[in-house]
């Protein structure tokens, strides 16, 4: 007994030193937004912020919030147009077996191999012709092709295993195959949604691709957009830059505390089947 | 929990009141059919995504592949009027001096990253695969990596590879290193780039392999055991073999998901210095929107050459899955 719980607690401490190596860029990230202009170029840095600062918060505060408005529009959107359109086709793919649902389904996995650059390019050319360029919409419309395919898959898997007794019960009751999917399908659902959601807000905030092909020097730019013309005009302001992305990383930081058991299942979801 | 599971119960108990027992059998006989009725609602419901995936991945797919084949200059650009040059385009990337350090560094940055971010990951996941205290919280905070936002990842690696006030000189120099050029010497460049994605590769991989590894029936390491099989050789002989399908799918996703690649080099080093790591994704960027008078038809091209050689590796995958599923 006793040897067995030294040994365990053997094996927390190597785990512990092995995140906190893993997680040594976070922290650093978090002492350089806290560190004074002064200190910046010290050699060697300080390894703790001694003598801290709040000043590149100030400057994000100042600066930054209109991206960081802009930015959550995008994800809120970009999170609606993907639920409304993948739950519905992943109730129909899981439990209304369409004729040519099959290739459909292989059409969705081909559409996630896609790299972005090149649908970049292609709705560069759409855009500038439509004069969507620099929009919001355009944005929202080019973000949620990140996440609908993978959406469609996690819906049809969760959907999947919904009994048939529940559907077909509720559909003697009269109800037509709308009304079944919104008030059996959809709230049993409620798992998937979450996961679809977060991973959609995700997504669409992290962003960088369409951001800067597509929305680039307008009114209307995104937070990693914001960071990203820190970088290049900047280049002494290291903390302000880093306390930029420390808030900007604080979407991730949400959903590992509110729903890290729907980030793994997302993750698995996604790579193998069961 | 108890929310999502408790209305439909409470329906369908209700609906069980009002139906008589025998109505669910022709229901059920009525759906192995596939009524003309239930295709109609199945495709309604399947319409909008694929109109949208007709709109928004068809057609700029198809708009990428129009530029690739036309001689695009900002003026036709705009009015849509520029000539058709066949292949001339894929002609030009070919004879780019470009193109052979650009394949190099894709398929070097391809295979280090996987390499690396699978045996991290697999190495990892069998740690976390045992049993002790914070296991699941230690991996839950191995994940911030793999959701930061790209941009962040970037910049922070960015600022801690910086040749003069960067954390990694600093603790190189600490132990008696010679300090690196990281992101503006030509022969560290493509290392800087690689490092960091397999910072970021590495969670997708643990937790991937990590439920692989659940999925393998704790008997079969008794048997080993009592066979007097010592831990390296139960990895070699239990794990490795039976995780096999599992690898082939993360190898495979992560292969395709590497080749495409831009955001955290671009950011880091823009493909520079001179070009020294530069990949097709980057320099796809670099002729289309990189430059003041953009190449359009020369960046498209490179981009299709990325499209073409990950739906192969992609179809690979597809394949593989078919087959796993099936067995």
């Amino acid at each position: 007994m006793n040897r067995s719980t030294s040994r365990t607690w053997w094996k927390t401490t190597v785990g512990v030193l092995l995140t906190a190596i893993m997680l040594f860029p976070v922290y650093w990230m978090l002492n350089v937004s806290l560190t004074r202009d002064q200190d910046m170029r010290k050699s060697p840095p300080d390894l703790l912020p001694v003598h801290g600062t709040l000043a590149g918060y100030r400057t994000v505060l100042d600066e930054q919030l209109p991206y960081l408005g802009t930015s959550l529009v995008i994800g809120l959107g970009t999170v609606v147009l993907t639920v409304a359109l993948s739950a519905p086709a992943g109730y129909a793919l899981a439990k209304l077996r369409p004729r040519g649902g099959g290739i459909l389904n292989f059409v969705l996995l081909a559409a996630q191999m896609i790299p972005g650059i090149i649908m970049a390019m292609g709705f560069y050319a759409i855009y500038l012709q439509l004069g969507l360029l620099q929009s919001v919409p355009g944005l929202i419309v080019a973000d949620s092709t990140l996440a609908v395919p993978f959406a469609v898959l996690i819906f049809t898997a969760f959907m999947s295993g919904i009994p048939g007794e529940l559907i077909q019960a509720a559909q003697m009751d009269g109800a037509r195959a709308l009304r079944t999917f919104w008030s059996v399908v959809l709230p049993m659902s409620r798992n998937a949604v979450v996961t679809v959601s977060l991973f959609a807000f995700l997504w669409s905030w992290s962003d960088f691709v369409f951001a800067s092909t597509l929305a680039g020097g307008g009114a209307h730019e995104p937070i990693t957009l914001g960071i990203y013309h820190y970088i290049g005009n900047n280049n002494q302001q290291w903390n302000a830059i880093m306390a930029t992305a420390v808030v900007a990383s604080l979407p991730t930081a949400v959903i590992l505390v509110l729903a890290q058991r729907y980030v793994a299942a997302g993750v698995t979801a996604g790579a193998v089947k069961d | 929990m108890k929310q999502t599971t408790h209305p439909p119960d409470h329906r369908s108990a209700r609906v069980r009141n009002g139906a008589a027992t025998a109505a669910p059998s022709p229901a059920r006989t009525r759906t192995r059919r596939r009524p003309t009725s239930q295709q109609w609602a199945a495709w309604g419901f399947l319409a909008p995504v694929t109109v949208y995936l007709a709109l928004f991945y068809a057609y700029p797919l198809y708009r990428n592949l129009d530029l690739s084949l036309r001689h695009y200059t900002v003026r036709s650009f705009v009015q849509g009027n520029a000539p058709f040059t066949g292949l001339s385009n894929y002609q030009t990337v070919f004879d780019d001096p470009t193109f052979a350090p650009a394949l190099l560094h894709t398929a070097v940055f391809t295979a280090v990253c996987l390499a690396f971010q699978y045996a991290i990951g697999l190495a990892l996941a069998v740690f976390f695969n045992q049993h002790f205290r914070l296991s699941a919280t230690l991996r839950a905070l191995f994940l911030v990596p793999w959701l930061l936002p790209l941009i962040v990842s970037a910049s922070t690696w960015s600022w801690m590879l910086n040749s003069d006030s960067g954390i990694v000189n600093a603790l190189a120099s600490a132990v008696g290193i010679e300090p690196v050029n990281w992101l503006t010497s030509p022969s560290w460049s493509l290392t800087s780039v690689i490092i960091a994605n397999i910072w970021i590769g590495v969670p997708f991989n643990l937790v991937v392999l990590y439920s692989g590894l659940q999925s393998i029936p704790a008997s079969l390491y008794e048997a080993a055991a009592l066979d007097g099989a010592n831990a390296w050789q139960r990895f070699w002989r239990v794990t490795f073999p039976l995780l096999r399908p599992v690898s082939a799918i993360t190898l495979l996703l992560g292969l395709v998901y590497t080749l495409k690649v831009f955001d955290i080099i671009w950011i880091m080093t823009k493909g520079g210095p001179a070009d020294s790591s530069t990949t097709f994704a980057t320099w796809s960027y670099q002729l289309g929107f990189g430059n003041l008078l953009p190449a359009f038809g020369p960046g498209a091209a490179v981009g299709n050459l990325l499209v073409v050689a990950a739906l192969v590796f992609g179809l690979v995958y597809v394949r593989v899955q078919r087959k796993q599923a099936l067995s």
